[in-house]
């Protein structure tokens, strides 16, 4: 059983995880609301738009990996490798497939 | 964490669990393996997707098919079940009352099963303005995409629902415990497929019909 002073420990440290919970929530809102707006309100060129958009998703990806899933630099070192490579694979062979594509589709004159 | 590090993704149970802790690093490691093949399967359909934006054959486009409003419906519904599923998490690992643990467990699946109502509703709403898979190459690859995350959320929703079974049945064991976890660690990458599907889908989408 654990004593009164792991008891306190451990109160205080359900605490830090629900605020970590619930920063999470807060932020992703406001990340998600913020494109949102930007898309039905605003008047900038589509550039800018699909910019925000972007930034604005990676963002919010960031908090959903450090307060939901509680990845952290602090990591087992396999894990965060794994999730590097992942990281590096996809974006190989997304940023490939996008350029083969479009560059298949110039020469084809599929504009 | 109090200082300590992590042994594998999601919420750790700590040592105060003892040998269902020492259980969980493994299988939280292979149950990540799982997920990261996975998130490079959505990356591959997300690409399908990117190069197929163009391929609409005359047929209806982005702009008419897609519902801003309805999007961020499903955004939010997804966001509280994330929240909800933490809470969850949290009942579970420090130990509260297993009524405080299923009723959380119950509010998740609840908000899962609207997202899915919801989207049900969108793709039909998209069939009666003529958006059908077979309509143009642009139409497969929503639909190849979207409804794939959408089964994602349907087999987690079937998961809980043996979850839920296995709680009733035996308790909070260690396997109860493992399940939740992993569960946990999928439920939260859906969402963040989901941050994707609606910044690359939906968002630009609706985009082209404002500017």
């Amino acid at each position: 059983m654990p004593s009164g002073n792991k008891k306190v420990e451990l109160k205080a440290q359900e605490r830090r995880e629900f605020l970590s919970y619930a920063w999470g929530v807060g932020l992703a809102l406001v990340l998600t609301f913020v494109p949102f707006a930007i898309v039905k309100w605003s008047a900038m060129t589509p550039l800018a738009v699909l910019a925000f958009i972007g930034v604005f998703a990676l963002a919010q990806i960031v908090v959903h990996f450090r307060c939901f899933l509680h990845i952290s630099l602090r990591q087992k070192r396999e894990d965060l490798l794994l999730l590097i490579f992942s990281a590096l694979i996809l974006s190989i062979m997304l940023a490939g497939t996008l350029w083969i594509m479009a560059s298949l589709a110039l020469r084809m004159g599929m504009t | 964490m109090s200082g300590d590090i992590a042994k594998h993704p999601g919420l750790n149970l700590g040592p105060g669990h003892g040998k269902d802790d020492a259980a969980a690093e493994g299988l939280m490691f292979g149950f990540w393996v799982f997920m990261m093949s996975d998130a490079i399967l959505f990356g591959m359909v997300f690409a399908t997707y990117l190069t197929s934006l163009s391929a609409t054959a005359g047929g209806p486009v982005a702009s008419q098919l897609y519902d801003l409003t309805s999007t961020f419906v499903e955004t939010l519904l997804l966001l509280a079940s994330s929240f909800t599923f933490g809470m969850a998490s949290l009942a579970m690992k420090y130990r509260h009352s297993q009524r405080r643990l299923v009723a959380w467990l119950l509010v998740t699946l609840l908000l899962g099963l609207a997202f899915i109502s919801v989207e049900l509703h969108d793709f039909a709403s998209m069939a009666a303005k003529g958006g059908v898979p077979t309509r143009s190459g642009f139409l497969s690859a929503f639909f190849d995409l979207v409804p794939l995350h959408g089964l994602h959320v349907a087999a987690g929703c079937l998961w809980m629902i043996a979850l839920l079974g296995q709680l009733a049945r035996y308790g909070v064991d260690t396997k109860a415990k493992l399940g939740i976890m992993r569960l946990a660690l999928f439920w939260h990458f859906l969402d963040i497929i989901w941050i994707g599907i609606f910044s690359v889908v939906y968002l630009p989408g609706c985009m082209h019909a404002v500017g």
